[in-house]
């Protein structure tokens, strides 16, 4: 379990001449649900797109590994995003194509298998996610819910050892975003694969996170990281404990707890 | 990568159970197919007979594994066989679970669209009926709202509307002249050669004075502006629809119509006979060009010529007949935006959709006003 499987070092995110936070170092381990967390604007969005590739950083490095994500040559950077799967917030699926023709395209683009296998597996990732059978259905005739249920199956179509997820449940009812954590806790614990979860939302970071890191809007960096309910228990930073519970001044008992027990039907 | 090991699948019976042996590498990007053996032992199978998983020789695994499985299982269950998953790892078994928690929809797959033979012609046949429908629809719609905006009781920004004169008139004026330019220059040298075969090239001036006013001008300017601002028109309304933008407006008071149809209209309605003017203008001066530098024609000549020939009634002519081309490209560009579905694909069907309607209209809008010109010998 303490594998690290993504590190992070002094780690700078600039916009032209503004810095948003400076010197960011983490660890992010083999199996864990890791949680970036920080108020709105804090750059939260922002360091998950250097996390993904999709923007470079002006200083610090990326690992993946022992391989840096920027040092690498552009063929060895496909290759180790290859296997990263990302959900983004909005679902971020091809409003052209089918769900069927969403999760396929990756499978038919990077693999080499025949047409009915192919059918076979686009069948077995939208069920993990409850969409069986809605192969023929075009994301803009699916409800928000599930449209992020479908996004999170086409980011897993080809089996990756991490997934990043950017704000999964926003959008969600209180129940079908408890769905979704539950859903996302499954997938970690059957399938072994990482996961990085950008997020404020209070119950996913309490009831799923593993460990964590708290982006602060201030001081442009990180003030608080470890796992989100002993953050909750034992932190004294002020800005940290207002953000836990909600700014609930009357005490910490004002949390959403943990749920007890895990269980997948 | 390589050092994988061939997957493996062996079904062998032991009395009333079937057993499905999985060894080796289990793994989508491994090169070859899964060796199967022993799935002739289902054809026997019977109601009563058990299924169950052996994966003592199983390596790494991932999705190609668990779609096997999955086909094995509903194999199973279509033949009555009892599936035992309870030997499979843990992991496996959560994500069958996951797999088999919420039952597949089946009333949700479609059959793929096949229409035949006369049934696309008969759909074809009531698409276009809708779609005049909708046409129709729209310009009731529109004359509605400009009613209401000349009696005061619906009015659009007036920066919305300078910005459209903007971006129909002064802002396409580079292209217009050098499409219209070269429209001249090509009229220009078709004409001297046939011309010149009898001596006449003075005429070029009639031919490329004439042809602009009444009908190139007009023409290339209508074409050029569909292209340019209808297309712009569907692709902006089309984006504003697939972002609730034009939701929002209604919701916040504001008529779609009157707030983001009509200013664009009236500006392109207005900005396009003057482009046709000034298209007219430059074609003249293309066929001067080559009239003067290639033929024995000073330009003195040859703007004598052509103020002979045209006559302000041509000149009129071209300018209403592109006044009607305005109004129709207009309409296609709005109409198709406002029409836009809820894709990102939507968006790109409506600007294409504008632009093949306005071309359309404006050849077809062409050929009868000719027609009654010709008739009425103007």
């Amino acid at each position: 379990m303490t594998t690290p499987y993504l590190t992070v070092k002094n780690l700078s995110l600039v916009y032209g001449d503004s810095v948003i936070q400076h010197d960011l170092n983490f660890t992010i381990n083999r199996g864990e649900i890791f949680i970036i967390m920080g108020g709105s604007g804090c750059g939260k969005s922002t360091l998950f797109m250097h996390l993904i590739g999709l923007m470079q950083p002006v200083k610090g490095e990326v690992f993946y590994g022992d391989e840096s994500l920027w040092q690498a040559e552009p063929e060895a950077r496909k290759r180790m995003l290859r296997r990263t799967g990302v959900l983004f917030q909005s679902g971020a699926l091809l409003s052209s194509m089918t769900l069927f023709e969403n999760v396929a395209l990756p499978l038919t683009e990077h693999t080499h298998l025949d047409a009915e296998r192919i059918r076979d597996i686009v069948a077995y990732k939208l069920a993990l996610v409850g969409l069986a059978g809605f192969e023929g259905y075009y994301p803009a005739e699916l409800s928000g819910g599930m449209q992020k249920r479908a996004g999170l199956s086409r980011a897993m179509a080809l089996d990756p050892e991490i997934l990043f997820f950017d704000e999964p449940s926003a959008g969600l009812d209180p129940i079908t975003a408890q769905l979704m954590d539950d859903l996302i806790r499954n997938l970690r614990d059957h399938l072994g694969a990482t996961i990085v979860m950008v997020t404020h939302e209070l119950d996913s970071i309490l009831g799923i996170g593993d460990n964590s890191i708290f982006l602060d809007t201030e001081t442009k960096t990180i003030i608080a990281s470890g796992p989100p309910q002993q953050l909750l228990r034992e932190s004294k930073d002020p800005r940290v404990i207002r953000f836990l519970t909600r700014d609930a001044k009357l005490g910490r008992q004002a949390a959403p707890k943990k749920p007890d027990s895990v269980t997948c039907e | 990568m390589s050092d994988k090991i061939p997957c493996e699948i062996k079904v062998s019976r032991k009395e009333n159970t079937l057993e499905a042996a999985f060894s080796g590498d289990w793994v989508l990007e491994a090169k070859l197919p899964p060796v199967q053996a022993g799935y002739d032992q289902f054809d026997s199978a019977r109601t009563n007979d058990r299924l169950v998983f052996s994966t003592a020789g199983l390596g790494e695994w991932d999705s190609l594994l668990m779609t096997e499985l999955i086909r094995l299982i509903n194999h199973g269950a279509t033949q009555g066989i009892k599936v035992d998953t309870t030997t499979l790892p843990a992991g496996i078994q959560g994500l069958l679970s996951l797999v088999y928690a919420v039952p597949e929809r089946m009333d949700t797959r479609r059959p793929p669209d096949q229409t035949q033979g006369l049934a696309v012609l008969g759909n074809l046949a009531l698409h276009v009926y809708k779609d005049f429908q909708v046409f129709m629809v729209f310009i009731g719609e529109l004359a509605m709202s400009l009613f209401a905006s000349v009696t005061g009781k619906a009015h659009f920004r007036p920066v919305d509307f300078w910005l459209n004169i903007l971006e129909c008139g002064p802002a396409a004026l580079p292209i217009i002249t050098v499409i219209s330019v070269f429209i001249g220059l090509i009229l220009a040298f078709v004409g001297a050669v046939q011309l010149g075969l009898f001596g006449a090239e003075i005429y070029i001036a009639d031919m490329v004075g004439l042809g602009m006013s009444r009908d190139m001008g007009g023409l290339m300017a209508a074409i050029i502006m569909t292209g340019r601002t209808s297309a712009t028109f569907a692709a902006e309304l089309g984006s504003m629809q697939v972002n609730s933008e034009i939701d929002a407006l209604k919701i916040m008071g504001f008529e779609p119509m009157t707030f983001l149809v009509l200013p664009r209209m009236l500006a392109l309605i207005l900005m396009l006979p003057l482009l046709c003017l000034y298209a007219d203008f430059m074609g003249i001066a293309g066929g001067a060009l080559v009239t003067v530098s290639f033929l024995d024609t000073s330009l003195t000549q040859y703007l004598d010529r052509t103020v002979a020939a045209v006559h302000l009634k041509d000149i009129a002519m071209g300018v209403v007949k592109c006044s009607v081309y305005g109004l129709l490209i207009a309409l296609a560009g709005c109409l198709r935006g406002m029409q836009c579905g809820r894709s990102a694909s939507a968006v790109g069907d409506a600007t294409t959709s504008a632009v093949v309607t306005g071309i359309v209209f404006i050849v077809i809008a062409d050929a009868v006003m000719t027609m009654i010109c010709n008739r009425l010998g103007i």
